[in-house]
């Protein structure tokens, strides 16, 4: 890799200041009690009642591949549907910005605020800006942003990072929430409880006056349909709605790989994607609007930021089809251990561990790590709407990560001695002695010398006292 | 080279190919329910906590005419509907800090979808610019049965994508705190849905 590639990654999508690679971060996360109750909860309870919205559609299946096709379609003619959607959105009174990486997309947003002459902007929570470190990039011009999302706010109000793509604030229980909210809320009620409809409350009273002079607004975008300039947000508290409405000026950012072509392209992903998400049959909101709309000033930005090097990798490529549903996390039992964080971007779980190395296009610990994230269950595919084989790509990720010497080695013996029965054979009586001695606890927590680098991230399982050999050899006959 | 050109220059060349396109079969259902798309809506908005109402259109004023407080309404809508309701017209525009303070708003819808019991407004006469059926609390609308649409392809068919739309279904909620779902947040914390045959 050269210098030019590695700085192209560290514009692109910055991992997280200080953080360990996944197995390191996740060891913290396991270890954390209340947080795999949180986890636990909340993952358990959205699988059931997602189970149930999909199973309501006879047709899931021919949705799902539909939406693959449709999305393998416009990746392939993406340059066409992107001057598409440029031309329509120009025609209907928008303006359009192309962003390289996250620090040019920064910079758009910076100077377009600026421009406005306001110090605070309202957002609606959007994977894009989380992932290009908008809010912190504004914070150094002096412009404030303030999350209205309700998982965003308890994780900004919380000094904390997201954990999850459509709960951000996943990894924080109620009784967690009211504490945070007591304590960094301005105005929240003394009297404030840790039921969620009271915290739900606060938070709209806290935001409300905020959204009634908030004068501009950053957004995402769910899907934006080229044919017709039409951008779509899916959302469910309102406050999507009242940052695309109530401001003069509204600036969204969007993957340039959100694009669909056409308006009847909605009817597919507007069935699958509430119901993989939230589990709904429609979330409570959704806006649709197609270049500058009622008086407002509109710009959008399109963001690649290590998107069309993703689309050079044909076995890679599919992570761009993802819609954020978040389906994949709250199925992971991987994630629903280690929790979001563990994966050190702003996207967790197994779409993270595919999609973030990608768009970082870079080689650290932490991309290194990631592809190993995994059981490779399957799980993850199964539930996909849009049949991202995220274990496939898992696999061919780790064929491109960097394996050490000792690994190399390790493996070469291996196949060495699985390649002799008398050389297995001796090598399970060995095993079976060196347990004897290691064993504690009814477990291997530590191998000596090299191989304590297999315990480090596992517990070794204890060899068989007698192989299944020698126990064949000696067993009664009839 | 500037952004648009160099991100261009990555993705290739990359003509349009409507065959293509065009080819991508489309075997899923154009509506998952045959029958009687009234009652499926009816049941569908009220599974999301909307108040659902079936009343004969002849009993719209005095329905509407029952609401308690003050409700503001679009240009557009039709007079005899809120003839029995205390109402303020949105002409001149109502300030949003107005609209705030209001009870409520009535409006009519562009299309219906019964399957996820979703109403649908394109913000044309009787129903009023984005913010109108956003800012007061308890959001009243009528739904004649002819906007019903089955499902989900259809009401799209039936919309243009030149007008705003905004897809409501049920009163504003969020799944963000132990993804269990509370109602009412930022927008309307009531809904009622008032069917007309």
């Amino acid at each position: 890799m050269s210098t030019d590639q590695r700085m192209a990654g560290a514009a692109r999508m910055p991992t997280y200041v200080g953080m360990p690679a996944f197995p390191e971060a996740a060891r913290d996360a396991v270890r954390d009690t209340r947080l795999r109750r949180n986890l636990t909860h909340a993952t358990t309870t959205i699988r059931a009642k997602r189970a149930a919205a999909v199973s309501e559609l006879d047709d899931w299946a021919e949705l799902r591949e539909t939406a693959k096709r449709i999305k393998d379609h416009t990746i392939e003619h993406l340059g066409h549907y992107l001057r598409l959607l440029e031309e329509q959105v120009t025609a209907r009174g928008g303006t359009v910005h192309w962003a390289r990486d996250a620090a040019e997309a920064n910079r758009i947003v910076t100077d377009l605020i600026k421009a406005t002459g306001e110090t605070d902007v309202v957002k609606v929570k959007s994977m894009a800006t989380q992932e290009i470190g908008l809010n912190e990039a504004l914070a150094a011009e002096g412009i404030r942003a303030h999350e209205t999302d309700l998982a965003e706010l308890i994780v900004q109000l919380g000094h904390d990072r997201p954990s999850h793509i459509l709960v951000p604030a996943i990894h924080r229980g109620r009784a967690e929430i009211r504490e945070i909210f007591r304590r960094e809320m301005p105005g929240a009620p003394d009297d404030l409880t840790d039921e969620p409809a009271r915290l739900a409350e606060a938070a709209r009273t806290h935001l409300r006056e905020r959204f009634l002079k908030a004068k501009v607004a950053v957004s995402g975008a769910n899907f934006a349909v080229a044919e017709t300039g039409s951008l779509v947000v899916v959302e469910s508290e309102g406050n999507g709605r009242m940052c695309l409405t109530l401001p003069e000026t509204l600036i969204s950012v969007m993957g340039i790989e959100k694009v669909v072509p056409a308006w009847q392209d909605l009817e597919v992903f507007l069935q699958l994607l509430p119901r993989s998400s939230t589990a709904e049959r429609m979330n409570p909101y959704t806006s649709i609007w197609s270049g500058a709309t009622e008086g407002q000033t509109f710009h959008l930005v399109l963001l690649d930021n290590g998107r069309t090097a993703t689309r050079e990798d044909e076995v890679g490529r599919q992570a761009l089809r993802c819609i954020r549903c978040s389906a994949c996390l709250n199925v992971c039992p991987v994630y629903q251990r280690a929790g979001g964080h563990a994966y050190g971007s702003p996207y967790p779980g197994p779409i993270g561990a595919i999609l973030s190395p990608q768009l970082r296009g870079s080689s650290s610990p932490v991309d290194d790590s990631l592809p190993y994230a995994s059981t490779l269950c399957g799980a993850c595919y199964e539930v996909c709407p849009v049949a991202i084989d995220i274990p496939e790509v898992l696999v061919h990720l780790r064929s491109r990560a960097v394996h050490g010497r000792a690994e190399k080695a390790a493996m070469r013996f291996a196949a060495w001695t699985l390649r002799s029965p008398t050389r297995l054979a001796f090598g399970q009586r060995l095993a079976g002695a060196a347990g004897r001695v290691l064993v504690r606890r009814g477990g291997i927590r530590r191998l000596p010398g090299p191989l304590a680098r297999w315990t480090d991230t596992r517990d070794a399982p204890v060899p068989a006292t007698e192989t299944f050999r020698e126990w064949w050899e000696k067993r009664e006959r009839p | 080279m500037n952004a648009r050109e160099e991100i261009l220059r990555r993705l290739g060349e990359t003509p349009a190919e409507p065959a293509a396109y065009a080819a991508i079969p489309r075997p899923y259902l154009r509506r998952h329910h045959e029958g009687d798309a009234v009652e499926l809506f009816a049941e569908r908005a009220a599974d999301y906590r909307a108040e659902v109402r079936r009343i004969p259109g002849a009993d719209l004023p005095a329905v509407l005419g029952a609401l308690r407080g003050h409700y503001v309404v679009p240009d557009g809508l039709p007079a005899d509907w809120t003839a029995g309701a205390d109402v303020v017209r949105d002409d001149p525009p109502v300030s949003i800090a107005a609209l705030d303070a209001l009870d409520g708003v009535i409006t009519g819808c562009a299309v219906a979808i019964a399957e996820t019991g979703t109403v649908v407004l394109d913000h044309g006469p009787g129903q009023g610019r984005r913010a109108l059926t956003l800012v007061p609390d308890h959001h009243v609308v009528v739904v004649e049965s002819a906007r019903i649409a089955a499902d989900v392809p259809e009401a799209l068919e039936r919309l243009s994508p030149d007008r705003p739309l905004t897809f409501i279904s049920g009163p504003s909620a969020t799944s963000d705190i132990e993804l269990s779902r509370v109602e009412g947040v930022h927008g309307p914390r009531r809904l009622t849905i008032v069917i007309t045959d």
